[in-house]
Formats: C-alpha cells, sequence, structure tokens
C-alpha cells in the first residue's frame, strides 16, 4: 500500500465549490490512502466492507447512527453481500423505534440502523460525502479531479491522525487531530486490536480505520458499482453513436462540399 | 418563416388535405424543421439543440424525482437518501438531473459567447437575445430554488445569502424578503413555494424557448461572416443555406452525441465532482458553514455581488450621492443584477455596423479578455471575500462593466474593420477549398469595401 502525505495547511483558504472541505475540518493532514473502489474501474472488496461492519457495530455504533441505510441493504451484491439470514440475526441486535406504533421492538431487515445516540456524535450514513479530503491546487478542483474527492481518506485520516495532545473546553475533554485541524471532542475511537477479524486480518489501527472508511463509503454510495457499470455501457453506446452520426453526417455534406470546391 | 425564399409545404393525399384546411400543423413543422440555414455555421451553432437536449432532460428527470420527493423540512433530506437508495434507478435520475443542471449552464453560458462573438443580438435579433436573457434569468432562477430542495447545509444557506440580497433593497427589502420566504427566515414555507416554482418555471422556459426560436426563425440564422442570406431570389437563397433537416439536424446530433459522452461520464464516474460536499448534511439553521458558496455557474455573478465592498470609491460615491440609501449591500445586488442588464442592452450598446467579430480586428482581443474576465471572476467566486480576492474580483467586475458601457460603442465608431465577403456562399466555398476547420480569417475572393 503506498501512503502519500499531503499538506493542505497553506492551501486550506483556498476552496472551490467543487468539493471544498469543510467546517468539521479541512485545514488537517489528509493521508491519500488507496482503496480497492477508486478508479472507474475500482469495485468494493466485499471481505473489507464486512470487516468495516464489523469496526462499525463494535466500535462506531456506540455513538453514531446510520439511519439512512435499511439493514436489508447489507445483504446487496457489490455490498457486504452478508446472507440473508445473518441480516436478518445482524438486525435483531439492534432496537429501533416502530414507526406505527412508536414503541421500541427489535429491528428486522426492513428497518433502518438506528440514528446517532449521541447528541454530538453525526449521523455516519452519508459521511463519506460529506467530507472532502482534497481540494486546490489553488481553487482549481485538480486535485479532486484526479485523486477523487477524498471523503473515505478523510475518515481513514481522521481516525488515525491523533496527536496525543488532550486539552479540556469547558469540563469536556478534547483531543487533538491533524486531519481535524484542531481539538476535536471523539476520543481515539480505534486502537490495535480492538476487534477480532473473523477472516483473520491483523487489526491493526490504520488496517480498521481504512475497513470502516471503505464501509462508510458504501454506506453513502450503496450504488456506485451498478452507477459505474451503467456509466461504462452508456459511454460505450454514447462512442459507437457518435461516430456513426460523424459518418452519417460526413455523407450527408459531401455532395455539398464537393459542388462547394468544384464551384 | 424567415422571409428567406424556400419551398412551403404543399398537402399531397386526401386526408392531409382535410388536415391542412382544419388545422395547418405540418405545414408548420415542415416549415420549422425545413428551414433555410446558412452552410457556413460553424460548431458553435450546435449549442441550441444541447440546450433543448438539457431542457427536456431536466423536465423528464425532474418530474420522476418529483413523484418520490418530499417537500417537508422534516422529510426533504431523507426523502433525497430515499431516492438515492430504494427507488429503482434512483441514483441515477438524481444524478442526471444534478449534473444536467450544470450541462444546462455549461451550454448557456458557450451559447451566450457564441453570440457576443458574431454579434447575434444585433439588428434584426433583438428580440431572439431579449428573450434569450429572460430564459438565462429563469433559469437561474430555477436553478437556484432546485438547489434549496434537496434541504442539505449549502441548500438552507445559500437560499439564506440570497434571499437576503432582497432584503438589501432600501424601504421595502425587509418586508419583500419575509414575503418571498413565507416568513422571518427560510423556512417550511420557502421549502414549499420554492419547490412549486422550481416545478412551474421549467415549463415558462420551455414556452420562450418556442418563443426565442419563433424569432429567429422569423429573422434567419446569423452565421459566422454575420453577412444575410440573399433573399431576392430563391435561387440565390439556396446557394447561400441548406435546410435545416437533414444537414444541421445531423451535424447537431453528433455534436451533441460527442458532448453527451463526457457528460454521461461525469455522471457515471464523478457525479459529486460539481457539487459540494456540505450538501449530504442535513439542513441545520444552528450552524453555519464556514464558507457559503453557490454552485460554479452563479460564482461570476457572485463575485461582482461580494466585489463591491464599503471601501471601493464607487460605493462611497454612490452612497454620498443617494444621501445613504444605496449602500455597499445594496450597491452590491444592483451590481450583480446590472451586470446582466447591460448584457441584455447589448443590441444597443455596440455602435459597430459588422455583425461578425470575425471581421473586428480589435473588438476581437477584447472579447477574449471578457471571456478570461468571465473565468477569473467565477474563480473569484469561490474564494473567501477577503485579501487580494477581493480586488482581483473588483478589477474583474470592473472590466465586465468597461466591456459593455464603454468598449462596445466606442470601438464602433474607431474601429476599421476588415473586409468581409460578399455572400455567404463565398464564404462556404473559400473555406471548403481550404480545408473545413481552420478557424482564421479565410481570403475572401470578392472584397468588399469595409465600412
Amino acid at each position: 500500500m503506498t501512503i502519500r502525505t499531503h499538506s493542505f495547511s497553506a492551501l486550506a483558504a483556498l476552496s472551490l465549490s467543487a468539493g471544498a472541505a469543510l467546517a468539521a475540518g479541512g485545514d488537517g493532514a489528509v493521508t491519500d490512502y488507496e482503496f480497492s473502489f477508486e478508479g472507474p474501474f475500482g469495485t468494493f472488496d466485499r471481505m473489507q466492507l464486512q470487516r468495516g461492519l464489523q469496526v462499525y457495530t463494535e466500535v462506531c455504533s456506540a455513538c453514531h447512527g446510520l439511519q439512512y441505510v435499511p439493514f436489508r441493504t447489507l445483504s446487496d451484491e457489490g455490498g457486504p453481500a452478508l446472507p440473508e439470514d445473518q441480516v436478518r440475526a445482524y438486525a435483531a441486535g439492534f432496537r429501533v423505534e416502530d414507526p406505527e406504533t412508536g414503541e421500541m421492538r427489535e429491528a428486522g431487515p426492513n428497518d433502518h440502523f438506528p440514528p446517532s445516540g449521541l447528541e454530538n456524535a453525526p449521523d455516519l450514513s452519508l459521511m463519506a460525502k460529506a467530507r472532502a479530503g482534497f481540494e486546490g491546487p489553488y481553487g482549481l478542483g485538480l486535485n479532486q479531479l484526479f485523486r477523487g474527492m477524498g471523503g473515505p481518506e478523510y475518515i481513514a485520516s481522521l481516525l488515525t491522525h491523533y496527536t496525543g495532545e488532550q486539552t479540556t473546553q469547558g469540563g469536556t475533554p478534547y483531543y487533538e487531530n491533524e486531519t481535524f485541524g484542531g481539538p476535536i471532542a471523539m476520543a481515539p475511537p480505534l486502537s490495535d486490536g480492538q476487534v477480532e477479524y473473523a477472516d483473520g486480518t491483523e487489526a491493526t489501527q490504520e488496517q480498521m480505520a481504512l475497513d470502516v472508511a471503505a464501509f462508510l463509503m458504501w454506506t453513502a454510495e450503496p450504488h456506485m458499482m451498478e452507477r459505474r457499470a451503467a456509466g461504462f455501457t452508456g459511454v460505450i453506446f454514447l462512442i459507437v453513436l457518435a461516430a456513426l452520426l460523424y459518418l452519417t453526417n460526413k455523407r450527408i455534406w459531401a455532395p455539398v462540399k464537393k459542388r462547394a470546391k468544384e464551384g | 418563416m424567415s422571409g428567406i425564399p424556400h419551398d412551403h409545404y404543399e398537402p399531397s393525399s386526401a386526408g392531409a388535405k382535410w388536415l391542412h384546411r382544419r388545422l395547418p400543423i405540418v405545414a408548420l413543422i415542415y416549415d420549422t424543421i425545413m428551414i433555410p440555414t446558412p452552410k457556413n455555421l460553424n460548431w458553435m451553432w450546435i449549442w441550441g439543440i444541447v440546450l433543448f437536449f438539457c431542457l427536456v432532460l431536466q423536465i423528464v428527470t425532474g418530474i420522476v424525482l418529483a413523484m418520490h420527493y418530499t417537500p417537508q423540512v422534516d422529510m426533504a433530506f431523507a426523502s433525497i437518501e430515499h431516492i438515492m437508495r430504494n427507488v429503482n434507478g434512483g441514483d441515477m435520475l438524481r444524478y442526471l438531473h444534478m449534473n444536467g443542471a450544470s450541462l444546462f449552464f455549461a451550454a448557456v453560458y458557450i451559447h451566450i459567447f457564441r453570440g457576443l462573438y458574431y454579434g447575434s443580438y444585433k439588428e434584426p435579433r433583438e428580440v431572439t437575445w431579449i428573450i434569450g436573457m429572460l430564459i438565462y434569468l429563469l433559469m437561474m432562477a430555477t436553478a437556484f430554488m432546485g438547489y434549496v430542495l434537496p434541504w442539505g447545509q449549502m441548500s438552507f444557506w445559500g437560499a439564506t445569502v440570497i434571499t437576503g440580497l432582497f432584503g438589501a433593497i432600501p424601504g421595502i427589502g425587509e418586508a419583500l424578503q419575509t414575503w418571498l420566504l413565507g416568513g422571518p427566515a427560510v423556512n417550511n414555507a420557502t421549502l414549499n413555494r420554492f419547490f412549486s416554482l422550481h416545478y412551474l418555471l421549467p415549463f415558462v422556459i420551455l414556452g420562450l424557448s418556442i418563443l426565442h426560436v419563433w424569432a429567429f426563425h422569423t429573422t434567419g440564422n446569423n452565421n459566422p461572416t454575420g453577412v444575410e442570406v440573399r433573399r431576392t431570389s430563391k435561387q440565390e437563397a439556396e446557394k447561400d443555406t441548406l435546410p435545416f433537416w437533414p444537414y444541421f439536424v445531423m451535424k447537431d446530433l453528433f455534436a451533441l452525441a460527442v458532448i453527451l459522452v463526457v457528460f454521461w461520464a461525469i455522471v457515471g464516474f464523478m457525479p459529486n465532482y460539481l457539487g459540494h460536499p456540505d450538501n449530504y448534511i442535513e439542513a441545520n439553521p444552528l450552524v453555519t458553514p464556514s464558507h457559503i458558496v453557490p454552485e460554479w455557474y452563479f460564482l461570476p455573478f457572485y463575485a461582482i455581488l461580494r466585489a463591491f465592498t464599503g471601501d471601493v470609491w464607487v460605493v462611497i460615491a454612490a452612497n454620498w450621492i443617494s444621501f445613504g440609501i444605496i449602500d455597499a449591500k445594496f450597491f452590491g445586488v444592483l451590481a450583480m443584477f446590472g451586470a446582466i442588464l447591460v448584457m441584455a442592452l447589448a443590441p444597443w450598446l455596440d455602435t459597430s455596423g459588422v455583425r461578425s467579430g470575425r471581421y473586428r480586428p480589435q473588438f476581437k482581443w477584447w472579447f477574449a479578455l471578457l471571456v478570461i474576465d468571465f473565468m477569473v471572476l467565477m474563480w473569484a467566486g469561490a474564494m473567501p471575500a477577503e485579501g487580494i480576492y477581493t480586488t482581483i474580483a473588483l478589477i474583474g467586475s470592473g472590466y465586465w462593466f468597461l466591456y459593455f458601457l464603454v468598449i462596445l460603442p466606442l470601438l464602433g465608431v474607431i474601429e476599421k474593420p476588415a473586409p468581409r465577403p460578399e455572400t455567404i456562399e463565398a464564404d462556404f466555398e473559400a473555406r471548403v477549398k481550404k480545408g473545413a476547420g481552420s478557424g482564421g480569417n479565410g481570403p475572401s475572393p470578392e472584397h468588399v469595401p469595409a465600412e
């Protein structure tokens, strides 16, 4: 895995509409991690999404919700693709409010993940699209063009770039974070060996951060693979169409141009 | 219709004659499709078709999106996520609609600058130009209100900032803003009326687009030489023109297909590139984003809005002359709308008798500078309103007004235009012989004396 670290503090003030890093951060260091779903032909790594789900469940879900994500989508092709009985068993581990009776009950596959339990813990459903890791240079938007918007990179960097310093503001502890570019209320959530992966992958802090970032990219954009497939088919189709129209157009105009040359 | 002599529709079968006596709709379609079009149109004349495609795309995708969207502050954001996750093909529909707006504006800007370069706004096409400017204004209104609908942070705060512009009008401003919003701040009533208007205005645009086409079908198309089609006889007219179908339909469709390759690639592979990450955070009236930026297509005019701060001498002068009625905020609003107004007045500000910029040696450079100025303003609009950026935006805004209010009127008097080809046919033949596509001033076989 190649890791390139870019500090954007000098350029932080310069941001174009196309993906400026925002309120929640942006002056910090974002590491350009490589993900399997990058590039036009990248795909989600199913095992990584399952590991990310595990990290979310065992660590993040204590405070953060995923209120826009229905449990049933965990079995979707191109996603974590859990078998349906596992999804049912997984959902049963959560308690949600019944939309009709308003009472708390065990969640089923058609329910959504519960919302955040802590008021200052943002919902994570769309986090990978609501943050941008890359911007510039000089507000031209080229970094986003070549590297992507950098949402998952931002998340993975945030989870691994704690400096270890701690400050107290109004009686609440804050933790210095390089990616956030200042003190953040969330304590460093991940430490080596915090979860035990079923597939035997070693649960280093960075590995867990990458896995959960990949999982959150999926929760933000569950149809990414289908969309890219449609994009690819459409582009091929349109190129063929354009070629045929070019030939048609050339042929229609040929006699007119011939006359003009002779005339 | 265009005053250019050409064949008209004659109903042949009994059924066609029957219909023609009662409703000559086939004749109308025939005359529209077969309009004599200058042979020498270049690739800058394809944007009309692209724009029509955009309008249809936006209406079709928009109608389907409206079937699944809920215009209510507590449910709007979630209903967008419902579209993105649960509606069949919903994510594609929404991304097409989102990026369709960008394609629409990219095309309209190129279309407008084409008109400015080739003098398409000049006599007798002023009405076409004015209708076009109205369409552009309505497009901006529609796009702005559409951007509010997902109810993200940028939706909410963008709406707050832009409706605040009306609040800057002295005296009636505050009342007007409250009336527009349906309350003291952006709220559920605002979202509801914006949804209603966002649905309505595209159909007004469609109606105006038909008038736009009707107007230039009455005067005939402009063309890269700006020389009129000969109308004295059908033979001569036919030497200068070709029917729209199939010659230009095929050419335009080819261009559209090429543009759609790029468009589809953006939708498929980087649909959020032109958007703002903050709009994936639900609107929160208590948290202001650190940096409120409109979508890219508003940036040049946003830069003009912000350029005129209280320490600029024209603002101070205006404030003094108006006894304090015009403050910096109101001046900015006037400048922004004024920037569009001076563009709409171009037919009367441009004093040159030569239509096409191709034959105006000095105009070319000022025009190129205007295009660069537009880009710089777009960039400055995305930057924070502080330090050097405000100065750049101010210089850029100054040049925008200078171009329309000083340069266009003066150039017509002092510039010595280059010789123009006598006919469109001559230009077309010269260009075909030279090899199609070369952009420069083709030597025309017969020179006409400069005016």
